[in-house]
């Protein structure tokens, strides 16, 4: 069942490739784990029974399982492979060592199933996206600062002059992540054989360092490197150039510049001293420039080429992950304005914007990377077109279903709270506003459910690559011993 | 060292944080976009994605 998603020429054992292996196959352990936690979460809210009564089952626990699974164990996983894959490949230079690389492989699997049992288990530093205790945060500490030597060690023996921008954006991503993860952390144990801690900071410092880090992290972890991913893999995939060079060095500084700022528009309306929340708003502003300028130069590279769009489901990965890219930074703007959070905040709105940016541009360019990356790194062709086409179409439906159910729910819910009646009364309770919820709850699992299962199809169709690989290489090995 | 004092007003530091990174942020603009010969040679770097390639396959050669 072989099909035509070319693998090509692979130069011999210069790289390690072992590496970039193991940690594409976790991403995609990850990406079904997490993903299907996900809808089991998604179908608590909309059929309550799920949760059986029972704390370790609960939505509250399981979310950051969720979160944690899916952004730190799928994307993480799938940005240790791929940045290590690019950084050999461009700097056309081995990796180093191997051994700290392999360190930092079971490290941050390590730090995962630590993560998710921790949560299970109700403890929790209920920052998030930083939910791990103390213990955990010290090993990603030591896992991150070994994949910074890694990567920098790499770029310094490498044969190339110039350091290609992909690699710009991974080293950013993973200095601003050294940063953002040191300081959001910075707690005191109650006790050295305690996970319980407390944060160095107190009330609005502590929301806004917790915010600080948190639209960073979209920023920096979901943002810039998986920019890094596509300035690679989406003119590699087209086999062409990226559009403009210099458009992409502006790209990167102005990212740089802009997105440190802008975590206070998390804090709209709050405590929070209103310069502050008024500068976080100008920068969200500013910052679609440059969203708008990368994603131009992304899907631009195709230009003269558009027709691979209608004949490879990989480059259509890649192109609609862009797009959706380019509609989350125009939404998070928009939504940073103070009086369009009035409304958007707290409310389900919220959610869908941040899964169209995660599934339609995080998710999909991964998908799209992980189809051109890993056959290759087998040495073979992807062992099921329609699969990935039938991929495609479930994501593309999951994602629709998905925002669109949070928009009418988030909408609704705002609506509703800030009505009041003749007497100055709010119109309706909470419990009314959550009623009018079930239907789109409902509609956002079965989005959830279309998603998962186009990533177990690619999961299943990745299984049965990396086995036609490995038969092929025994194969070719067989065929030449009999030859000698 | 009564000058420093000067720095512990934001009124002071936001201007003075705009000026340095607008400043920087022009720099990058002329630095990229200036001279049309380092234009060219930025441009050229489009290509190393595709410069291994060309080395494996002079390699089967």
């Amino acid at each position: 069942m072989a099909t035509d998603t070319h693998s090509g020429a692979e130069p011999a054992e210069q790289y390690n490739f072992d590496i970039v292996k193991k940690f594409a196959v976790m991403s995609l352990v990850w990406a079904v784990v997490g993903m299907s936690v996900g809808v089991w979460i998604a179908s608590e809210l909309a059929w309550p029974f799920l949760n059986f009564d029972s704390p370790y089952f609960s939505f509250g626990r399981f979310r950051p399982v969720h979160t944690s699974a899916v952004i730190f164990g799928f994307g993480g996983s799938a940005l240790f492979a791929t940045s290590y894959y690019v950084v050999q490949r461009t700097c056309q230079a081995r990796l180093f060592p191997d051994g700290l690389a392999s360190f930092t492989f079971w490290g941050w699997q390590t730090v995962i199933v630590l993560a998710a049992v921790s949560y299970v288990l109700g403890y929790t530093q209920a920052r998030e996206y930083a939910e791990m205790e103390w213990p955990i945060d010290i090993l990603i500490e030591a896992v991150w600062v070994s994949y910074l030597i890694v990567f920098v060690g790499t770029i310094m023996r490498r044969k190339q002059p110039h350091i290609y921008v992909a690699n710009w954006f991974y080293l950013g991503f993973i200095l601003a992540t050294a940063l953002l993860h040191t300081f959001n952390n910075l707690a005191m144990p109650i006790d050295l054989f305690s996970m319980k801690s407390y944060s160095l900071f107190a009330g609005t410092q502590d929301a806004m360092t917790q915010w600080w880090y948190g639209h960073n992290a979209v920023g920096f972890f979901l943002t810039a490197a998986f920019l890094g991913m596509m300035y690679y893999f989406v003119p590699k995939h087209a086999g062409r150039p990226i559009y403009s060079y210099r458009l992409s060095i502006v790209h990167f500084w102005a990212l740089c510049f802009m997105y440190m700022w802008v975590g206070g528009h998390h804090l709209h309306w709050t405590a929070l001293p209103d310069w502050t929340s008024s500068l976080a708003a100008a920068f969200s502003i500013l910052l679609l420039m440059p969203s708008w300028g990368g994603m131009i130069n992304g899907i631009m590279t195709l230009s003269g080429a558009w027709d691979k769009l209608r004949t490879d489901p990989i480059m259509r990965f890649m192109i609609v992950a862009l797009s959706f890219y380019g509609m989350s930074t125009f939404e998070g703007p928009m939504m940073s304005l103070k009086e369009v959070n009035a409304l958007s905040h707290y409310t389900d709105w919220t959610v869908g914007h941040v899964h169209s940016g995660a599934l339609g541009w995080v998710a999909m360019i991964s998908f799209g990377s992980l189809y051109h990356m890993m056959p290759r790194l087998w040495n073979t062709r992807m062992w099921s077109q329609r699969l990935i086409e039938w991929h495609f179409w479930l994501a593309t439906i999951g994602i629709v279903l998905y925002i669109v159910a949070m928009w009418i729910s988030g909408i609704t819910q705002g609506l509703m709270w800030r009505s009041f009646d003749e007497f100055g009364n709010l119109q309706y309770s909470f419990a009314e506003s959550v009623a009018k919820m079930m239907p789109f709850y409902a509609m956002r699992a079965i989005g959830g459910m279309f998603f998962l299962t186009g990533a177990a199809l690619m999961a299943w169709n990745m299984f049965m690559t990396i086995r036609q690989g490995q038969r092929e290489n025994a194969a070719a090995v067989a065929g030449k011993l009999a030859h000698a | 060292m009564e000058w420093l004092s000067w720095f512990s007003h934001p009124e002071n530091t936001k201007p003075l944080a705009l000026i340095i990174f607008f400043v920087t942020f022009i720099g990058i603009l002329v630095y990229v976009y200036g001279s049309r010969k380092r234009g060219q040679k930025l441009e050229s770097y489009r290509d190393i994605p595709f410069l291994d390639e060309q080395d494996a396959n002079k390699d089967k050669q």
